[in-house]
């Protein structure tokens, strides 16, 4: 006999794309303002975006003429109050570099999802790669920090995508949200959360009077209240170097402090910001660094090459950047060799490699044929170390 | 006087560490001027109002009024000041922007702008050179003028904005220049008060990198020139091609009345909110009830 409706608390399964998934988080984190450019194989999230935000109240979507004008759009959304995002994949993701520094610059909270395909340039439009990685951390012009996370499958790209606001949120900056082809078009069963299941985050506005108010003064957490603008708080909002009232400054003591201030309300929150899932290497022999949808046959090569009497274990990497240098550390420390299979020529692995310090044999499995890692490469891979 | 002292002290923020960064001769000042005169003949609240500038000394503009202010990337400024529009209706969103900026940079910005209608008013501070940088060619810079990046005289044809953004779909265009400033006044006040997207076109010399490169003495010089050269719209209408060569109309060219794209997306939402179908099978407002959510994803419960 059925229970009444109303009396039901079980989470609801749907069917749906990494890219459905991804507007579903985006919703469900508060997003109400979407601006983007179609592109493969990200216009899904676009698509969903254009259905559901005009049928929300005070939702935007709007279709720009480019990925340049997307994020300025989306930047001109966030300093108004919203939280806002776009989506995109290589060739776009490169023209956004510009305002990605921007949003850096004027610590405007808003997250980038990228889903990449095949490259360099046009390369492979509706193939799944992973080479915009090292892009996502150093693609904009100066230094800068910046929160990069990554989904390997539809599941993951709602909360992933829910995590992205939150930091973004938290820490007033971009969050990029690096999927692949692959992870944006699996269609697969997912289980939405219950109401308040999530935490939420929203940006913490100021409380004190306006005539007090400095918009990029230094905090506790070194993060800013952030005022909606139109709020009765009149600022300034400049990509150049500024002083703590948003002003244009060259003083070397303002620069420096404004500089120093942008990495540090990331570096200290380091134990917040890493998304990592340990499986099986507790015991672990040989290891396995992955993210993506590649981590997907990683753990089947896992599960295979336990079965087999090798002791495998698989580190997933959640968040890209910061790096996770700590639970990599613990990995390399245990492991005497670890395996770092991507759909590229190598750009995690890198940053395997410099936190290795010589405690395990970093190995690299790369592909750039436009193809998935399947788990037998990689478990073929795990029974030759 | 006491006037123009009390919009000073209305107007200009009292924690910027003047001095501006304008020369000697330079006409932004006058624009920044005519804008704080607009504002305040319009009776609007510092709070309401919001200027997005691009980059260049017509973007350093931005820095010195006190209402709320971006200073954005180069040529991108109508980027930023759309999404703040279509967040935030209710503001009034002002644009600066220079020639290079909104032309070369900018251009598919502007035309995308207009082409949307999107309730911004534009100035565009024309000074035909790239000032900032020192004094390269612009897409307004005259043919056969000399700059930084043409010493044997400029080769390319001037853009006409005047009918770019007529031809774009603008509601409103207007040109006006910093020495007619009470028309200038009115031109502005006009772009802040209508809606969509109304942009006005100001004339405006910029002597240490251009006039110096092309005969023109002294900052004088260039007014006198830019005086002779305005003819009203009307005028230069009944003027025989001879006449019109080195004229240049002001005033009105193209007067709308089309709502702007935050209008129409206020009226299609408002309609899609009507349908209770429509509106039931979403998520609360703050987008945190996905039980109820039908829209793409097909549920079924378990």
């Amino acid at each position: 006999m059925p229970t009444p409706r109303s009396s039901r608390k079980k989470r609801k399964e749907v069917f749906a794309l990494g890219a459905e998934a991804v507007a579903e988080g985006a919703l469900l984190a508060g997003c109400s303002f979407y601006a983007g450019y179609p592109i493969t194989p990200s216009s899904e999230i676009m698509e969903t975006m254009a259905s559901r935000l005009p049928r929300i109240r005070d939702g935007v979507f709007l279709q720009m003429e480019d990925e340049i004008a997307s994020l300025g759009a989306v930047i001109g959304a966030s300093l108004a109050g919203r939280k806002a995002m776009t989506a995109t994949s290589g060739p776009g993701f490169s023209l956004m570099q510009e305002h990605i520094g921007y949003a850096c610059m004027a610590e405007t909270p808003l997250v980038v999802v990228n889903v990449m395909r095949g490259g360099p340039s046009t390369g492979l439009p509706t193939s799944p790669a992973q080479g915009d990685v090292q892009q996502a951390r150093w693609g904009t012009h100066g230094d800068h920090s910046i929160i990069v996370l990554s989904a390997s499958d539809t599941q993951e790209c709602l909360h992933m995508t829910v995590t992205a606001f939150n930091m973004a949120e938290k820490y007033r900056t971009p969050v990029i949200l690096l999927l692949d082809e692959v992870t944006a078009h699996t269609r697969e069963k997912i289980t939405l959360p219950l109401p308040g299941e999530f935490e939420v985050f929203n940006r913490v506005v100021p409380t004190m009077p306006p005539e007090w108010y400095k918009p990029f003064e230094e905090t506790v957490r070194g993060v800013p209240p952030m005022p909606p603008i139109g709020s009765g708080y009149r600022f300034h909002v400049t990509g150049l170097t500024h002083d703590v009232n948003g002003f244009p400054t060259q003083r070397p003591d303002e620069t420096v402090d404004l500089n120093h201030r942008l990495f540090r309300k990331i570096d200290q929150f380091f134990h917040d910001i890493q998304v990592v899932e340990e499986y099986q290497t507790r015991d672990a022999e040989v290891g396995v660094v992955a993210y993506g949808s590649v981590a997907r046959s990683a753990r089947y090569a896992v599960d295979q090459a336990r079965a087999r009497g090798i002791k495998a274990g698989l580190l997933k990497l959640g968040t890209l950047f910061p790096f996770p240098k700590a639970a990599a550390l613990r990995l390399l420390s245990s492991c005497r060799a670890v395996i770092v299979p991507e759909m590229n020529m190598g750009q995690m692995s890198r940053e395997v490699k410099r936190v290795n310090g010589g405690r395990s044999s970093v190995r690299t499995l790369n592909r750039v044929d436009g193809q998935i890692i399947t788990p037998s490469e990689i478990l073929k891979a795990l029974t030759q170390v | 006087m006491s006037d123009v002292t009390q919009l000073i002290h209305q107007y200009l923020r009292h924690n910027k560490k003047f001095p501006h960064v304008f020369c000697p001769g330079c006409g932004h000042g006058i624009a920044l001027g005519s804008l704080i005169r607009a504002v305040h003949g319009l009776s609007l609240s510092k709070d309401e109002v919001v200027v997005v500038a691009g980059i260049g000394c017509s973007g350093r503009i931005a820095v010195y009024v006190d209402f709320n202010t971006v200073h954005t990337t180069h040529g991108r400024a109508l980027t930023f000041a759309t999404g703040i529009k279509m967040a935030s209706p209710k503001l009034k969103v002002i644009c600066i922007m220079g020639d290079g900026d909104a032309l070369a940079i900018g251009g598919n910005h502007l035309i995308h702008a207009a082409r949307r209608n999107i309730g911004i008013a534009a100035l565009v501070l024309n000074n035909n050179i790239y000032g900032m940088t020192g004094g390269q060619t612009s897409p307004t810079t005259p043919g056969g003028a000399r700059t930084a990046t043409s010493p044997y005289g400029a080769l390319e044809k001037p853009f006409d904005l005047v009918d770019l953004a007529r031809a774009a779909g603008a509601n409103y265009v207007a040109r006006g220049t910093v020495f007619q400033a009470h028309l200038l006044d009115r031109l502005i006040s006009s772009a802040i008060e209508r809606p969509g997207f109304n942009l006005v076109e100001v004339l405006t010399p910029c002597h240490t990198q251009y006039g110096r490169k092309n005969k023109f003495k002294n900052p004088v010089d260039m007014y006198q020139a830019l005086k002779h050269a305005a003819v009203p719209r009307e005028a230069w209408e009944h003027f025989s091609e001879a006449e019109r060569k080195e004229r240049i109309p002001v005033g009105v060219f193209v007067e709308r009345d089309e709502p702007g794209l935050e209008e129409r997306y206020r009226v299609m939402q408002a309609a899609l909110l009507a349908r209770p179908k429509a509106r039931e099978a979403l998520p609360e407002p703050n987008g945190h009830d996905p039980a109820s959510t039908k829209a793409k994803l097909e549920g079924v419960e378990s």
